[in-house]
C-alpha cells in the first residue's frame, strides 16, 4: 500500500487535472468503494487502514482544490430558506449546457441510449447513497428533509421501490448487467467524477453544506430531464418496464427538490449561516459536473464515437 | 411516542413559485370521489396547470415562468434586505 500512496503522490505531484484523469478517479471511485461496499471484493479493514485513508484524502484534495477554482460562486443569497430556494432555482434554471435530455428524446439510437444507461449506471446503482452519509452530521429542519428525501429514494418502506432496484430494473431491461462495477472499466473519468465528488461531500463532514446544496441542485435538474429520458426510451420503444425508473422520478423530484431547496439547503443556511458558501458550491459543483458528463456524451456522438472507453485490453 | 399524541396533520404548503406540497394523511379524489393513486408519503399539487401527470407537479411551472404572490412574510420583510447591495 505504501508503494500505492507514492504512486498517488508522485501522479498528483504533476497537477494532473484531476477531473478527467481515469487513474485518479477509478483509485477514488474503488476508495470510497470500500465505505460502499458492494465494489472492491478484499478484507474490510482496507476501508479505515492508514495508507487507504492517505491515497483516498490526497486525491480528494487536489480535486476539491481544482473544483473550486473552476465552480464560480458569485453573489450568495441571503441565509433565509426561502432566499437560498429562490438563488438556487434561479441558477438551476440558467444552466443552458447543450441538453443532453432533448438529444434523448429526439435523436438518440438504441446504441446512445444503452451507453447513457452505462453512464447512468455508475451512481444510480448506488442512487441517494451519497447524500445519507450527511444525515448524522445535519440536525433540525435539514435533518427532517434529508431523511423525507431518502426516505422516499428509498422506497418508503417497499424494497422493490427504490430507486436504485428500479433503475437495475432498467438496465436488465435493455440488455446489460445491473450487478454493481459491470462496466466501471467502461466509464470515463468525468462520468466517475460526478459519482466521486458526491461521495466526497457526503463522506467528510466538514463539506455538509456542499453535499446539502448538491442534493437540492440534483433534484432541481431532474424531472423535467427524466420526463424528456422516458420519452426518448418509448421512442426507441421499450416498455413501462425500462421507462418506470423515468417516469417515478418526474413525479419524485418535483417533491424533492422543494424539499431539498427550502428545507434541506434553505434550513442548513438558516441554522448555519456559514455553511452558505458551501451549500452554494455544491450546487454549481453538481451543475458544472454533470455538465461535463453531458456535453462529453454529446461530442462524442455528434463525432459518430462511443461516449465509452474501449473494452480494456489489459497490460501489465 | 406519548400518550397525548394525536394522528398527524395534514399540512399544505403554498411554495413559492411552485406547487402545493401535501404530508400527512389527506385523501386525493377526482371529480368522482374516486381516489387518486397516491405513490409517496409527500406529494406535489400542481398548482400552475401545465403538469403533465395532474394533479401532481411536474415541474414544468419552471419552463412557463409561473408566478405566485409574494408570500405574507416576504411582503414584511424589512426595507433593508429587499435593497439591493450598495
Amino acid at each position: 500500500m505504501q508503494r500505492t500512496l507514492d504512486a498517488a503522490r508522485e501522479a498528483l505531484d504533476q497537477q494532473p487535472d484531476v477531473g478527467t484523469d481515469d487513474d485518479l478517479q477509478l483509485a477514488l471511485l474503488l476508495s470510497y468503494g470500500l465505505s460502499y461496499g458492494g465494489v472492491v471484493e478484499c478484507d474490510d479493514r482496507w476501508e479505515w487502514h492508514p495508507a487507504q485513508v492517505a491515497v483516498r484524502t490526497a486525491i480528494e484534495d487536489l480535486f476539491e482544490q481544482q473544483l473550486r477554482e473552476r465552480v464560480e460562486i458569485g453573489e450568495l443569497p441571503h441565509p433565509d430558506a426561502e432566499s437560498v430556494a429562490a438563488y438556487l432555482f434561479a441558477a438551476t434554471a440558467e444552466d443552458s449546457g447543450p441538453s443532453l435530455s432533448r438529444y434523448l428524446a429526439k435523436k438518440a439510437t438504441r446504441e446512445q441510449a444503452t451507453e447513457f444507461i452505462v453512464h447512468r449506471s455508475i451512481y444510480t446503482l448506488k442512487e441517494a447513497d451519497p447524500h445519507s452519509w450527511a444525515i448524522p452530521r445535519l440536525t433540525g429542519r435539514a435533518k427532517a428533509a434529508l431523511v423525507e428525501v431518502q426516505s422516499d429514494e428509498y422506497g418508503g418502506g417497499q424494497p422493490s421501490r427504490m430507486h436504485s432496484v428500479i433503475f437495475a430494473k432498467t438496465m436488465t431491461g435493455i440488455g446489460l448487467d445491473p450487478s454493481y462495477g459491470a462496466y466501471i472499466d467502461r466509464a470515463p473519468a468525468v462520468t466517475l467524477a460526478s459519482f466521486n465528488m458526491m461521495s466526497m461531500f457526503g463522506l467528510n463532514r466538514r463539506l455538509r453544506g456542499a453535499i446539502a446544496g448538491h442534493l437540492a441542485a440534483f433534484e432541481m435538474t431532474s424531472s423535467i430531464p427524466n420526463r424528456l429520458y422516458g420519452n426518448g426510451f418509448r421512442r426507441l420503444g421499450y416498455d413501462s418496464e425500462v421507462t418506470d425508473y423515468f417516469d417515478e422520478h418526474v413525479e419524485a423530484d418535483a417533491v424533492h427538490e422543494q424539499i431539498a431547496g427550502r428545507d434541506l439547503a434553505g434550513g442548513l443556511a438558516e441554522e448555519h449561516p456559514e455553511l452558505l458558501p458551501d451549500i452554494v458550491f455544491g450546487a454549481r459543483a453538481c451543475l458544472y459536473a454533470d455538465g461535463l458528463v453531458g456535453a462529453h456524451m454529446l461530442e462524442r456522438w455528434q463525432a459518430g464515437a462511443s461516449s465509452l472507453r474501449a473494452e480494456e485490453t489489459v497490460t501489465v | 411516542m406519548s400518550a397525548e399524541d394525536s394522528p398527524a396533520p395534514v399540512t399544505i404548503v403554498a411554495c413559492p413559485d411552485g406547487p402545493l406540497l401535501v404530508r400527512g394523511p389527506a385523501q386525493i379524489v377526482d371529480a368522482e370521489g374516486k381516489p387518486v393513486h397516491r405513490s409517496r408519503r409527500t406529494v406535489a399539487l400542481c398548482r400552475c396547470g401545465v403538469s403533465t401527470i395532474k394533479p401532481y407537479c411536474d415541474g414544468t411551472h419552471k419552463l412557463v415562468g409561473f408566478r405566485t404572490d409574494p408570500q405574507p412574510e416576504q411582503q414584511s420583510r424589512p426595507q433593508s434586505q429587499l435593497q439591493p447591495e450598495a
